[in-house]
């Protein structure tokens, strides 16, 4: 087992190193905005004094190097500053008025629950869903209900999100008043309300989502059909279901485990449009407005996050995949 | 809790009636193995199947007006079944087609074809010839402003159409269907563009690594590991942000740096492909045999190893293309892609998106953002049905 705690170890060492990078990435982006931060705060009209009493104020006036180390070192500790909306406002009202500002931790932290709930809801339906067609399709492989399903699930991945959204919005909030069509969630919801309201989004994405692992499980198992022992398993005279379930199957976890938790990273990063569609009160509308408004201080820190889940979730999927492959786990 | 009651009750009737298919099956063929092994899921399959096409094909034919009220869900019903029959319909008959007339390759490859890969092929040279003469087809400009706004799409002057405007007009009497062919040329053409640039950038960039290997090799591949890391929708809503900082008022620079920021971000998945298929290629006797001959990597790039990784490279620019079509329609849907006044299906579904809520007695006025969403997905839905089709002949798929 020492071993096994050595790789993972490493993997984990290496997602921080990445992590790393990212951050880097993203500070440089940032800082390639054309002029001064101070200035696009203040706009065109600002006197010279006021641009940089700002600078003063932001630390701008420091070198690349210290500003990055500073907002990395803030960032860790959960400071990702205030957002340029607030200091905008600050800076109209001519008064620092202390209390009332909302820094953007504030403001992410509500959203990314939301987003997580979100992610959470369409992965309960989507991952049991797209198991069970997936043994299903390749037990019945070749047959028109796999054709069919084949034919579903490649029209399902390929058309954009808020296809998906309009069409699920027209029967089932417009046609056919089953669910609401704006998530208007809030904090002291009840739970049944907040499922409720969560269930469009939650429905597209699983759309989204359920074709990919279903293809996926699909494939692993028909890949293993082919080996000795499932033949053997076919000559005692099992019948097709227990050959699949008890002898392809837990075979076929390690791929179907993979594919699930990177499904699952696209689900937190791809509920993006899926929000604005809804107006889900999630961490991807925060991102999109900020973005129209070029608040870069939240911008800058939703990227942050959306990365750090996306890099997270694909070290568990690494992870998980060493672990259940025991070639993977003794390295020679 | 009564839709749950109606599901579950209705579970029971179609497995009862599952079983009774499968009893009087084993009678009347007198237990021919087929229906003697029949598992019940399986007969609950067939029963489904049948309970599925009797109800279609009655609501089918359901009246699509009760005193003079419109049935919006027939309706949709009725345009969604025309439609999948028209497609299918059409796609049989160009496969037909082509079985017979060309050259004897194209006649064999067209015979063994499936059905969804000829419906690809058919949208594609469709999409490819609109956006080609897309100025030639389209009856108005695509930011000509005419009298009327609001047109009902449909035609029908008594619904609040126009026969001139066969599809309607937007909100600022802009003609839809005009803007939707012209809206091919613009996201078709510019993720054609893109694309393109990605797999110069990319594939060159993944040969060179290739075939000189050592620290170039090295500090590329972590370059890309790390822009990989961030999500690329993500990252292009990061760099669009900059972006439009930099275009200031001028809208078309923003489409410009669009097309750089999306082209980088995909070339890195094509980097990765054209490494991993270069550094096969570069360990073959024939590279061995230019390299000893004096030749200079130009010629090892584009005249050994470009012409050996042409198949998966194809395949791969199907999908890219996919990718890059999608992920310019969400930015334009979101609000921060190609910009207005130039027509695109994006911007076109964002801006139309309200009528969706008339469905329920104006099925009519519903449909508009529709179609720029569907011509979006039908795209993407053709591309992928090829690909698909490609990938699985030249794996030698047969189970």
């Amino acid at each position: 087992m020492a071993g096994l705690a050595k790789i993972i170890l490493q993997r984990l060492l290496l997602g921080i190193a990445t992590l790393f990078a990212v951050s880097i990435i993203i500070f440089v982006a940032v800082n390639a905005l054309p002029g001064d931060f101070a200035q696009s705060i203040l706009g065109q009209g600002a006197t010279p004094e006021s641009v940089a009493a700002i600078r003063e104020q932001l630390g701008l006036n420091e070198g690349p190097v210290t500003r990055y180390l500073k907002w990395l070192v803030a960032a860790i500790q959960g400071d990702l500053g205030v957002p340029m909306s607030q200091a905008l406002f600050q800076s109209f009202t001519g008064s620092s008025t202390g209390g009332d500002v909302i820094t953007v931790f504030e403001q992410i932290v509500p959203r990314l629950k939301n987003t997580l709930f979100l992610a959470g809801v369409s992965a309960a339906i989507s991952v049991p869903l797209a198991v069970t067609l997936g043994i299903l399709t390749a037990l019945y492989r070749n047959t028109a209900f796999d054709k069919a399903m084949n034919v579903t699930t490649l029209s399902a991945i390929s058309s954009p999100e808020f296809f998906l959204a309009y069409i699920l919005i027209l029967f089932l909030a417009v046609l056919n008043p089953v669910f609401p069509s704006l998530s208007n969630i809030f904090p002291g919801m009840e739970f049944s309300d907040r499922l409720n309201k969560t269930m469009l989004p939650a429905l597209t994405l699983t759309l989204a989502v359920t074709a990919q692992m279903m293809r996926m499980t699909r494939a692993a198992i028909i890949n293993l059909l082919a080996s000795p022992y499932i033949e053997m398993a076919r000559l005692k005279g099992l019948s097709p279901m227990r050959v699949i379930v008890k002898h392809a199957l837990p075979n076929a976890l390690a791929p179907i485990i993979t594919v699930v938790a990177l499904n699952l990273a696209y689900l937190v990063t791809g509920v993006v449009v899926v929000e604005v569609v809804f107006v889900y009160p999630g961490i991807g509308q925060l991102f999109v407005d900020s973005v129209k408004i070029r608040d870069i201080p939240v911008v800058q820190a939703c990227c942050l996050i959306f990365a750090a889940v996306y890099i997270l979730l694909n070290l568990t999927a690494d992870i998980l995949s060493i672990i259940s492959n025991p070639r993977l786990r003794h390295p020679k | 809790m009564n839709a749950l009651i109606w599901i579950v009750g209705g579970v029971l009737l179609l497995l009862a009636l599952g079983w009774a298919f499968r009893f009087a099956a084993q009678k009347l063929t007198g237990n021919k193995p087929y229906f003697r092994d029949m598992p019940l899921g399986v007969a609950f399959g067939y029963v489904f199947a049948a309970a599925a096409l009797l109800f279609s094909v009655w609501y089918f034919f359901q009246p699509q007006a009760v005193n003079d009220i419109p049935q919006p869900g027939v309706i949709f019903f009725r345009w969604a079944v025309i439609g999948l029959l028209g497609f299918a319909a059409a796609s049989w008959l160009f496969r037909t087609v082509f079985r017979n007339v060309g050259s004897e390759g194209s006649k064999k490859l067209f015979r063994s074809m499936p059905l969804t890969a000829a419906f690809g092929i058919m949208i594609i040279i469709a999409y490819a010839f609109v956006s080609i003469f897309a100025g030639f087809i389209a009856p108005y400009g695509q930011e000509e402003i005419l009298g009327s706004a609001n047109v009902v799409a449909g035609g029908n002057p008594a619904l609040g159409g126009n026969p001139e405007f066969p599809l309607g007009t937007d909100q600022i009497g802009r003609d839809i269907l005009s803007r939707l062919i012209y809206g091919a040329q613009n996201t078709v053409g510019i993720a054609f563009v893109t694309t393109c640039l990605a797999f110069l950038l990319g594939g060159t960039l993944g040969f060179l690594a290739a075939v000189l290997g050592g620290w170039l090799d090295q500090l590329l591949s972590r370059m890309v590991d790390a822009l990989m890391a961030i999500p690329s929708l993500i990252f292009s809503l990061l760099l669009m942000t900059i972006a439009t900082a930099w275009a200031g008022s001028e809208a078309w620079l923003v489409t410009v740096y669009m097309i750089f920021i999306i082209a980088v971000i995909d070339s890195t998945r094509v980097f990765r492909l054209s490494r991993a298929v270069g550094q096969s290629i570069v360990v073959m006797d024939y590279i061995e045999a230019a390299k000893l001959r004096g030749e200079g990597m130009g010629y090892l790039i584009f005249r050994e190893i470009l012409p050996n990784a042409l198949a998966p490279l194809l395949a791969e620019f199907g999908l890219r293309f996919c990718f890059v079509f999608l992920t310019i329609a969400s930015l334009s849907f979101l609000g921060v892609g190609i910009q207005p006044p130039k027509a695109d299906w994006g911007t076109m579904v964002r801006d139309l998106s309200q009528f969706i809520n008339f469905a329920a007695f104006a099925p009519n006025v519903a449909v508009t953002p529709l179609l720029a969403a569907g011509a979006i997905a039908l795209l993407t839905v053709a591309v992928n049905f090829v690909v698909d089709w490609m990938l699985h002949k030249s794996s030698g798929l047969k189970e």
